[in-house]
C-alpha cells in the first residue's frame, strides 16, 4: 500500500491541505497542516505565470518568487518533510515548465528521491502525457490528473489512463479560490466518475469553510482546500502556523466525521 | 512533383505539434474547448462559404490584397539588393492583426459564440479584435497589462470608442504575457459562451495554425504580386518577430521556394548579450507556457522572465512553436536588431520613402538595411511591413528627446 492509498484507505474521508512551497515558513506550515489533521499534503511549486489559479494562489506564488525560492528549495522543503512525516502522503502540485526544465527524467527522479508520492501537473493534460507521465510511473510517483465540469463522458476514460493515486475532481469551471460549485452538481459528477473507475476522487476548487467541506465529503472520497490556507499564510506571515492549525483542525473534523463518501 | 516528406508546409500534425513544439499544454477545463474549436475549424475550412466570406471581408473592409512596393529611394540609400515592401500596414486599423480577427470572428460566430475575449501588448491587437466585434455587434473585453494601458492610451482610447471593455491586468508583473493569462483565467471560467481571439500564432493547438493560416493571405498576396511585377520570386523575404504571426503569414506560402531564404528578426532590445531583450529563439530555451511548447525567455528553473524591446509588439517572452521548428530544421535563419538600430531603420524609412513605420517592422528593416548592403544589385528582397508607426511617434519622440 503506498502513503496516497492509505490516507484514502482510512474509515473517514480525507482532507487535502494545499500551500504554497517558500511562501512563509514552510515547513512550520506544512506541520501545522499535519497537526490540524490533513491526511494529504499539497505542496505548490511556485510559477511567474500560474494561470489556472485565482488571486489568492498567485498572491502566494507571487510572494515565493520575490523570496527567491527556487526548484532546489521546494524538493529541499519536500525531503525535510518525509524526514519529520514519514507516513502523511505529499504530493507536488504545479505547471508544466518549472517541472521539465532540467528534463522530464531529472525531476521525475528528484522528486522521488525527495518522497513525493504524486505530481499533480496542472497544464500537462492527458494529450501530452509524453512530456512527464511515462517518467513519473517509471519512478514510481502518481501522476494526478484533474477531471473538470467541461469533462464529458467520453473522455473521461482518456483522463484516468495512466494517472493513480487520486482523481482531483475540479468542481467548477474557473480558477481556484473562487466561487463553489451547488453540491448537487458535484454529487452528479463525482458518481458518474466513480462508475468508471476505482481511483478516489477529491474535490476542490471553491472550498473555503468546514460547512462546505463537510457538505462535499458526504459525496466524495476527499476534500481539497488551498486558497483560503494560502490567504492565512498571506495575512499572518510568520504567524500563519496557529491559523492554519486551527483552520485545518475545523476542516478535518467537518471532513473526517462526515459519512465515508459515495465510494 | 514534392513528396509530403519533401515539404516544410505540412506541419503541423494530428496532434498539433511541429516536431517537438506546439501541442496542447492546457488544464483540462479547456482542453474539449480546444478539441471542439479544431474541429468547428476542420469544417469551416472545408466549406467554401467561409473562405468566401473571409475574402470578401479582407477585400472589402480590410482593403486587401495590400500593395507590392518598390522603395526604389531606400533601395539607392543602402546600394545593393532591390527591396519591396509588402504593405500591410495599409490594412483597415494599420497593421496585419486584423487579418487574423476577421478569420476567428467568422468561426466564433459560426460557433455561436456570443462574447469575444482578447489579450492585447501594445494594443494592435486590441484594436484589431474590438473592431471586428464593433462591425458584427459582439461584445468584446480585452485584457491588457496595466503597464501597457499606461503606455498605450491612444490604442486604449480607440478600443473605447470600439465599444471595448478594457482591462488593466495588474497581476504578475502588469505585462503582454500577464494579460494572456488573463485571458486564459476567463476563458476557463466562461467556457459555453466565449471565443478566445488569440492575437499570434501561438497557445495551444489549432491556434498556431489557424491564426498562421489566416495571416498567409499575406504571403500569398506577395508570392503572386512578385511574379506579376518582376516575374521571379524574392532572393531573401524578411520580416519581424514578437510571437510570429506576420512572419508565418509571409514565410509561410515560400517555405517549399528553396531558393528564397527567409530571415526572422527577432528584437534584441539592449543587447543578446544582457538580460533586456526579447529574443526567445536567439536567447531563450524550450520549454511550456500559454498552452505550447516553444522557445521561452526562462531562468534555469523555468521561470518566465520579461522580455524588452522598445516595440511593445515584440516584448513576448515566447514566440509561435512553428517559428521554434522552423529555427531548428534551419530553413529560417533568425537574427536580432537592437532597440538603437531600429530607431535608426525608423528614421531612415521615414526620409528615405515618406512611410512613417511601426517599432515592429522598423527591426525588420533594420535586418533589411544590413543585408541589402552585402547583396548584388540585382538580387531583390522582400520585406512585411506589418504595421504604421502612428502609435509609435510618443515612444520615438522620448527616445530622441523630442517634446511634444
Amino acid at each position: 500500500m503506498t502513503r496516497l492509498t492509505n490516507a484514502f484507505s482510512k474509515s473517514h474521508p480525507a482532507l487535502v491541505c494545499f500551500v504554497t512551497a517558500g511562501d512563509g515558513d514552510t515547513a512550520a506550515n506544512l506541520d501545522a497542516l499535519v497537526e490540524g489533521g490533513a491526511d494529504v499534503i499539497e505542496l505548490g511549486m511556485p510559477f511567474t505565470d500560474p494561470m489556472a489559479d485565482g488571486p489568492a494562489i498567485q498572491a502566494g506564488n507571487i510572494r515565493s518568487l520575490n523570496a527567491g525560492t527556487t526548484t532546489a528549495d521546494v524538493l529541499r522543503i519536500a525531503r525535510k518533510f518525509r524526514e519529520r512525516h514519514p507516513e502523511v502522503p505529499l504530493v507536488l502540485m504545479g505547471y508544466a515548465n518549472p517541472m521539465i526544465r532540467r528534463g522530464p527524467d531529472w525531476f521525475a527522479n528528484a522528486a522521488k528521491e525527495a518522497g513525493v508520492d504524486g505530481v499533480i501537473c496542472v497544464d500537462i493534460p492527458p494529450e501530452e502525457d509524453d512530456a512527464l507521465g511515462p517518467q513519473l510511473r517509471d519512478a514510481g510517483i502518481s501522476p494526478i490528473r484533474l477531471a473538470t465540469p467541461t469533462t464529458d463522458a467520453k473522455r473521461l476514460p482518456q483522463v484516468l489512463e495512466g494517472s493513480s493515486g487520486f482523481l482531483y475532481y475540479v468542481a467548477v469551471a474557473g480558477i481556484t479560490g473562487m466561487q463553489q460549485a451547488a453540491i448537487e452538481s458535484i454529487e452528479a459528477n463525482v458518481s458518474r466518475i466513480k462508475q468508471s473507475t476505482d481511483i478516489p476522487v477529491a474535490v476542490g476548487f471553491g472550498v473555503r469553510t468546514p460547512e462546505q467541506a463537510a457538505e462535499i465529503a458526504e459525496v466524495a472520497d476527499g476534500v481539497v482546500v488551498g486558497s483560503a490556507l494560502v490567504e492565512l499564510v498571506g495575512e499572518h506571515g510568520a504567524d500563519a502556523p496557529a491559523k492554519l492549525r486551527e483552520l485545518t483542525a475545523g476542516l478535518a473534523k467537518a471532513v473526517h466525521s462526515a459519512a465515508k463518501g459515495a465510494a | 512533383m514534392a513528396s509530403t516528406a519533401n515539404t516544410f508546409r505540412n506541419q503541423p500534425d494530428e496532434r498539433g505539434h511541429f516536431g517537438d513544439y506546439g501541442g496542447r499544454y492546457v488544464a483540462e477545463t479547456l482542453m474539449p474547448l480546444v478539441l471542439d474549436l479544431e474541429r468547428e475549424y476542420r469544417k469551416a475550412q472545408a466549406d467554401p462559404e467561409f473562405q468566401r466570406e473571409f475574402d470578401d471581408l479582407l477585400e472589402h473592409y480590410v482593403g486587401r490584397p495590400s500593395p507590392l512596393y518598390h522603395a526604389e529611394r531606400l533601395t539607392e540609400a543602402l546600394g545593393g539588393a532591390q527591396v519591396w515592401f509588402k504593405r500591410d500596414e495599409l490594412n483597415h486599423t494599420g497593421a496585419h492583426k486584423i487579418n487574423n480577427c476577421i478569420g476567428q470572428i467568422l468561426l466564433a460566430i459560426r460557433m455561436g459564440k456570443t462574447r469575444i475575449i482578447a489579450e492585447t501588448g501594445a494594443g494592435q491587437h486590441g484594436v484589431a479584435t474590438a473592431t471586428v466585434c464593433a462591425r458584427f455587434g459582439l461584445p468584446c473585453v480585452i485584457y491588457m497589462g496595466a503597464e501597457d494601458v499606461r503606455r498605450q492610451s491612444p490604442n486604449v482610447f480607440r478600443m473605447k470608442l470600439l465599444g471595448a471593455e478594457i482591462v488593466p491586468v495588474t497581476s504578475g508583473r502588469g505585462t503582454l504575457k500577464d494579460a494572456m493569462n488573463e485571458g486564459l483565467r476567463d476563458w476557463v471560467a466562461n467556457v459555453e459562451d466565449t471565443f478566445y481571439i488569440i492575437g499570434t500564432a501561438a497557445g495551444p493547438h489549432p491556434y498556431p495554425e489557424m491564426v498562421r493560416d489566416f495571416q498567409s493571405i499575406i504571403g500569398k498576396e506577395a508570392r503572386a504580386q512578385m511574379l506579376d511585377r518582376i516575374g521571379r520570386l524574392p532572393n531573401l523575404a524578411v520580416a519581424c518577430i514578437g510571437g510570429g504571426s506576420n512572419a508565418l503569414g509571409l514565410f509561410h506560402p515560400f517555405l517549399d521556394d528553396r531558393e528564397v531564404k527567409l530571415l526572422g528578426v527577432e528584437a534584441a532590445g539592449h543587447g543578446l548579450d544582457g538580460d533586456e531583450h526579447a529574443a526567445s529563439l536567439l536567447g531563450g530555451f524550450p520549454g511550456v507556457l500559454h498552452g505550447n511548447k516553444t522557445y521561452l525567455l526562462q531562468d534555469e528553473d523555468g521561470q518566465i522572465t520579461e522580455g524588452h524591446s522598445i516595440s511593445a509588439g515584440l516584448d513576448y517572452p515566447g514566440i509561435g512553436p512553428e517559428h521554434a521548428w522552423l529555427k531548428d530544421t534551419g530553413r529560417v535563419e533568425y537574427t536580432a536588431v537592437t532597440d538603437e538600430e531600429a530607431l535608426e531603420a525608423f528614421q531612415l524609412l521615414c526620409r528615405t520613402e515618406g512611410i512613417i513605420p511601426a517599432l515592429e517592422p522598423s527591426h525588420a528593416i533594420a535586418a533589411v538595411a544590413k543585408r541589402a548592403k552585402e547583396m548584388p544589385k540585382d538580387s531583390v528582397i522582400l520585406a512585411n511591413l506589418c504595421g504604421r508607426g502612428d502609435k509609435d511617434i510618443f515612444t520615438v519622440a522620448e527616445k530622441l528627446g523630442v517634446e511634444m
